[in-house]
């Protein structure tokens, strides 16, 4: 058979399917076959293409139009125009202007929210073969470094682009080598924080398992510049995968002299070691880390002196984030200029997110600084699924904050981020719904930076402690008034008092929520409600008489009977004997159990 | 190695890459095996192609892995890239699926309903050249 020259591409992900993509669906079926097209072209239905707020969407292949806000009567135009006489149908066209603002690719095409350079090779080269990385320019940037580049010029190339460190504080990464560069030390050592632990967050993780080879071309190159001639990947051992793959990397680059003892040919030496990381969250903090590295207990040192001068094993030490570090390759290969173009003003590239949460397309996103919250949740993420409504997102893990509804337009860049009481942090990305009770989660994540806290500072140690115990008592109807003002002094003396980023930041979530969702507090302390029905011992379950048609589920599947009733009868909850496991309103087919 | 060495072993590569878009011979499925990937069944998904292909005989078709594109929500993620076809993203792609992918994609050039997705990005290494 002949094959197919076109194919049409129908999105049929929820969204685009309750706005009439079946019927256009059917209607270019229809087209194709009354047009005499048929065994030329394929309509095919597919996946959800993000974008929903556009939707329907038709793609048509191999031109890669993408045509958007598409009507069952636009059936036969696209049919007729594109399919037949090969032109567009340009009234249906993505306009995109607004996605190459940010990122002024003058070469590139591209109607794409996503700009991929930390993610380039992730999801298209085998990582385990190095050969694949070669084809796609691998190494091409340590060539140039070692045989057309002095130190200098890379440091000078770094400041150009503007890259900014992606761990959290944001600190110039040209800064940072130039820091080692300047002292003058036989030893000096590379150090990649693959220590990534925020709950929610996995770029690291992704960026070594897609694409080793990065980090190790760019920690040479880091060597190359600062004159250190070894270098340790600090990666916590619940990442096999990501290890097993660096380690293959490691050999095949060491094989093909590209790693260890004079790379290819230069006399420059530099390798590299790994470092298991026990999964101490703590240790993602660098004086940590790196005590860590040297075989100690990983807990923070006072800064100065920093690690550029006195690092591990007292030797100056570049350390860097993996996500820095895999920026590092195509800034020398494509030039701080080109990379300066990608971003806002003084937040230059890509940053990549972890979107998860209550989120229709959850995901690895990698989108130019200045994306705007929005267009990252509901163009890329495609909004919340359930119908449900859009509450906060929360950036920045444990370190970071909430970003409210009334935000949704806010550039994401360091600048924009800082101001909401958010920052940027490693990438997580936690959407949250009406369902979502913002006491609860600040709870959450507090309890998380206690369990962590490494208890050598007593700010961190006691004040966390002291302000997730008031937040039980609040969650739990025992809270206060004058809790509110107590929250905000502790943190603040947390904030300021302790040792390290860990402390420091940990108040920053409850802060965060406090500031944007008082009313939530309020609610909590003053009339004991949960209005997001979420906190146990502040909601009760009823069942509604005019819904419940006494099918007898719920009662069945509850696990202590506190539900009683004839079959065929109203139902009701014995309050005494509930535990409040929701079991009944996430079964009941009718909607006859409320919470309250 | 040494320089040229690693030149020429480039561009050897880079010529086998673009090789696989024209060139009648060389099919590629390549399959999401990140830990995401892995975890959502990406090595059942591996195992059926891989016995789909000696089923129908199809000793051409080569079977390769990649780390995570960034599309959770779709795992396992599969990409097919093959002569006449434009390169195409599959998600959700379990064993079944990954059969339908062998008799229809691979075997008679159409594609598999409901499991195509958008890649998410363009390609700034292809599509920028060097500087």
């Amino acid at each position: 058979m002949a094959a197919f020259t076109n194919f049409i591409l129908v999105c049929g992900g929820t969204a685009c399917e309750s706005s009439k993509s079946d019927k256009i669906y059917k209607n270019l079926m229809h087209e194709c076959e009354s047009q005499g097209v048929r065994d030329k072209v394929q309509v095919v239905k597919t996946g959800c293409f993000g974008f929903c707020e556009q939707g329907p969407i038709v793609k048509v292949l191999p031109e890669e139009s993408f045509y958007v806000q598409v009507t069952p009567e636009d059936a036969k135009e696209i049919v007729s125009e594109h399919l037949v006489k090969g032109r567009e149908v340009t009234r249906l066209l993505y306009d995109k202007a607004e996605s190459k603002k940010r990122a002024q690719i003058d070469e590139m095409d591209f109607y794409q929210k996503q700009v991929r350079v930390v993610l380039r090779n992730c999801g298209v080269i085998n990582p385990e073969d190095i050969n694949e990385y070669l084809g796609r320019d691998g190494y091409v940037a340590l060539e140039k470094v070692l045989f057309e580049m002095k130190p200098e010029d890379i440091i000078e190339e770094l400041k150009t682009a503007g890259l900014r460190g992606r761990g959290g504080a944001g600190f110039p990464t040209w800064m940072k080598w130039n820091f080692t560069k300047q002292v003058e030390n036989d030893q000096k050592y590379i150090v990649c924080n693959a220590d990534e632990g925020d709950p929610g967050a996995y770029m690291d993780r992704s960026t070594l398992e897609g694409d080793p080879h990065s980090i190790l071309e760019a920690m040479t190159i880091a060597g190359y510049t600062v004159g250190a001639n070894f270098g340790y990947i600090y990666i916590r051992a619940e990442y096999p995968l990501a290890i097993n793959r660096l380690k293959i990397a490691m050999a095949q680059a060491r094989e093909y002299g590209l790693l260890g003892d004079n790379i290819l040919d230069t006399g420059f030496n530099f390798d590299i070691e790994i470092r298991l990381g026990a999964g101490a969250f703590v240790c993602g903090e660098e004086t940590a880390l790196l005590r860590s590295i040297e075989g100690e207990r990983g807990m923070p040192t006072p800064r100065p002196p920093f690690p550029a001068t006195k690092g591990v094993f007292d030797q100056p030490t570049v350390i860097n984030n993996v996500e820095t570090w895999a920026n590092i390759p195509i800034i020398i290969m494509k030039g701080g200029e080109w990379f300066s173009k990608i971003g806002t003003e003084d937040s230059k590239g890509t940053k990549v997110f972890a979107l998860t949460g209550k989120i229709r397309n959850s995901g690895l996103v990698e989108v130019p600084m200045g994306t705007t919250l929005r267009e990252i949740v509901f163009d890329i993420g495609g909004g919340i699924p359930n119908g449900k409504e859009f509450k906060a997102v929360q950036t920045g893990g444990p370190s970071g904050g909430v970003i409210t509804k009334d935000y949704l337009d806010t550039p994401i860049d360091y600048v924009h981020l800082q101001k909401l009481g958010s920052i940027m942090g490693s990438g997580g990305m936690i959407v949250m719904d009406e369902d979502d009770c913002m006491v609860d989660v600040s709870k959450f994540y507090l309890g998380f930076t206690v369990d962590e806290s490494c208890g050598k500072c007593a700010p961190c140690r006691v004040g966390g402690r002291t302000l997730y115990n008031i937040l039980e008592r609040i969650t739990e109807g025992e809270g206060e008034m004058e809790d509110l003002e107590r929250i905000k002094s502790i943190a603040h003396a947390t904030q300021k008092a302790s040792l390290c980023g860990l402390g420091q930041t940990a108040p920053n979530p409850i802060i965060s929520t406090i500031t944007y969702f008082e009313d939530e507090y309020k609610a909590h302390i003053k009339d004991k409600r949960c209005p997001a029905g979420h906190c146990k011992k502040l909601i009760t379950y009823h069942i509604l008489p005019d819904k419940c048609i006494g099918c007898g589920l719920c009662a069945r599947r509850c696990p202590t009977n506190a539900i009683s009733g004839e079959i065929r009868q109203l139902h009701s909850i014995d309050q005494e004997l509930c535990i409040k496991c929701g079991e009944c309103y996430n079964v009941c087919k009718f909607d006859a159990v409320y919470v309250r | 190695m040494n320089l040229e060495e690693l030149r020429k072993l480039r561009e050897e590569q880079k010529q086998s890459l673009s090789r696989r878009n024209t060139d009648n011979k060389d099919i590629q499925i390549i399959v999401g095996m990140g830990t995401c990937g892995i975890a959502a069944g990406a090595k059942d998904t591996l195992e059926a192609f891989i016995q789909e292909l000696e089923e129908q005989e199809l000793s051409t078709v080569r079977v390769t892995q990649t780390g995570c594109m960034g599309l959770c929500y779709v795992e396992p993620t599969v990409e097919v890239v093959m002569p006449d076809m434009p390169d195409v993203i599959y998600g959700k792609v379990d064993a079944e699926v990954a059969r339908k992918i062998v008799r229809k994609h691979v075997m008679h050039k159409t594609m598999v309903n409901d499991h195509v997705f958008d890649r998410p990005a363009a390609d700034i290494v292809e599509e920028g050249g060097n500087q």
